[in-house]
């Protein structure tokens, strides 16, 4: 044995991380959060805030696309009317799996205060919903803090296909 | 027996109404009292029969005969220089006498003057379109048609403005819910599921004050959150959520409270 050995798992002795596939994944998913562009009225405006300098979603590394094929997560911030219902679903079915869906705002989670015919009682009504942030608007905070948890709850999927597809019915 | 409830005006109405309440009413004048509404509507009488003329809140009223409407917006428009249609739409009197009531709002730049053009017509007739006269009427029209069912004849493209052209019910009439009716509250489910999926889906909740800590499928108590579906029992765990796990996240540091700096400065 050398005197001066180097312990090459340590210390950083060698650019080398030991992980598991799941992690090394979900790292990487979890890290990449796209989101699909979908300001639908005024909670849109706390959506592009959050993007914007001050709050800076690059950050995280969410990148708001605007095509939803290379969207991973559907921030749905504002009122979704009835015409527009079969969109948002066109949309949900455009992305790629695995996909998650963020419900911003109490338009968006009941349809708010909007009790009248032409709004969608609650986006869940269409899409399967992973996360629901409450607030008229929330603030870019709380859309900030929702990334966060959408990020745990994707650390805490398995990587391989086994995920189970969501499926409103 | 329940005793029946008419059904023509299903509005929502606040609980509680005064007994000696009297509306109040705008009051009217005569036109004289203007000369230059005066003079317009000497000039408007000797081409057209006016039914009845006032003028309320500085603006001149003046009902005519439905078929006119054309006639009159184009002499308003090239003689009169009424240039400018600011707004029109219908009003539903179909619980008093089964009549429609129109109204054109126009507006006159050089004279600084606002007058209403008004007739009424009968349930399932149709309007004479002003779309050649005034642009702006296009959609106008056909925000008409979408919210009273009224068509207007020689309109370019007579189709629903607002609301899906598959759309059944006209909102604006006194007959319809604000809630929507059956179809409206099925719409998005039917279109985009089917009807096989109302089971499924579920109706809709309208009761904004709903809160049930039982039901965990819709609500989630703070810091007592639970799988969606689980059975609540009341003896739940605090499971503060946080935004990351305690062990740690791979090449990403924690955020700690005591790391932060408090910046008190509002200057900064
Ligand atoms: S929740 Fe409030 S802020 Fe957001 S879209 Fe609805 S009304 Fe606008």
């Amino acid at each position: 044995m050398a005197q001066h050995k180097v312990n090459y798992t340590q210390d950083g002795g060698l650019p080398v991380a030991l992980t598991s596939i799941d992690k090394i994944v979900n790292w990487g998913r979890s890290n990449s959060i796209w989101a699909l562009t979908y300001g639908l009225a005024c909670c849109g405006i706390e959506m592009m805030a959050s993007g914007a300098s001050r709050f800076d979603f690059d950050r995280y590394g969410t990148i708001f696309r605007a095509s939803p094929r290379q969207a991973d997560v559907m921030i749905v911030a504002g009122t979704l009317t009835k015409k527009h219902a079969e969109f948002i679903k066109r949309l949900y079915d455009q992305m790629t799996e695995p996909r998650w869906v963020i419900s911003m705002g109490s338009c968006a989670n009941t349809g708010g205060m909007f009790n009248t015919y032409a709004t969608v009682q609650g986006c869940d009504r269409v899409i399967p919903v992973d996360l629901y942030l409450p607030g008229c608007a929330p603030r870019p905070e709380t859309l900030q803090y929702g990334v966060m948890l959408l990020q745990k709850k994707i650390r805490a999927n398995k990587a391989g296909n086994a995920q189970k597809p969501k499926r409103l019915m | 027996m329940r005793a029946y409830t008419p059904k023509d005006d299903v509005q929502a109405k606040s609980y509680y109404t005064d007994r000696y309440y009297v509306a109040p009413q705008v009051p009217k004048q005569e036109v004289e009292t203007d000369e230059a509404f005066a003079a317009d509507l000497a000039a408007l009488k000797e081409k057209f029969e006016v039914k009845e003329a006032f003028i309320q809140m500085k603006q001149m009223i003046v009902y005519i005969n439905a078929n006119d409407i054309y006639g009159v917006l184009e002499f308003l428009r090239d003689e009169l220089t009424y240039t400018q249609l600011s707004e029109m739409s219908a009003i539903d009197w179909l619980a008093k006498d089964n009549t429609f009531e129109i109204f054109y709002q126009m507006l006159s730049m050089t004279k600084r003057k606002r007058l209403r053009i008004k007739f009424f017509i009968n349930n399932g007739d149709a309007v004479d379109s002003v779309e050649k006269l005034f642009r702006c009427a296009d959609w106008s029209e056909r925000e008409m048609f979408d919210m009273f069912g009224i068509e207007a004849n020689n309109h370019p493209f007579m189709k629903r403005i607002l609301l899906p052209y598959d759309w059944q019910g006209n909102p604006l009439l006194k007959t319809y819910p604000l809630e929507g009716d059956e179809f409206a509250a099925w719409y998005e489910v039917d279109k985009i599921y089917g009807k096989e999926a109302r089971d499924v889906i579920g109706p809709e909740i309208r009761d904004t004050a709903r809160v049930d800590r039982y039901d965990s499928e819709r609500f989630a108590r703070l810091g007592f959150e639970v799988p969606k579906g689980t059975e609540i029992t009341g003896n739940e765990e605090p499971n503060n959520q946080d935004y990351q796990e305690e062990g740690g996240v791979f090449l990403i540091k924690k955020f700690t409270k005591e790391s932060s700096k408090i910046i008190d400065d509002p200057q900064r």
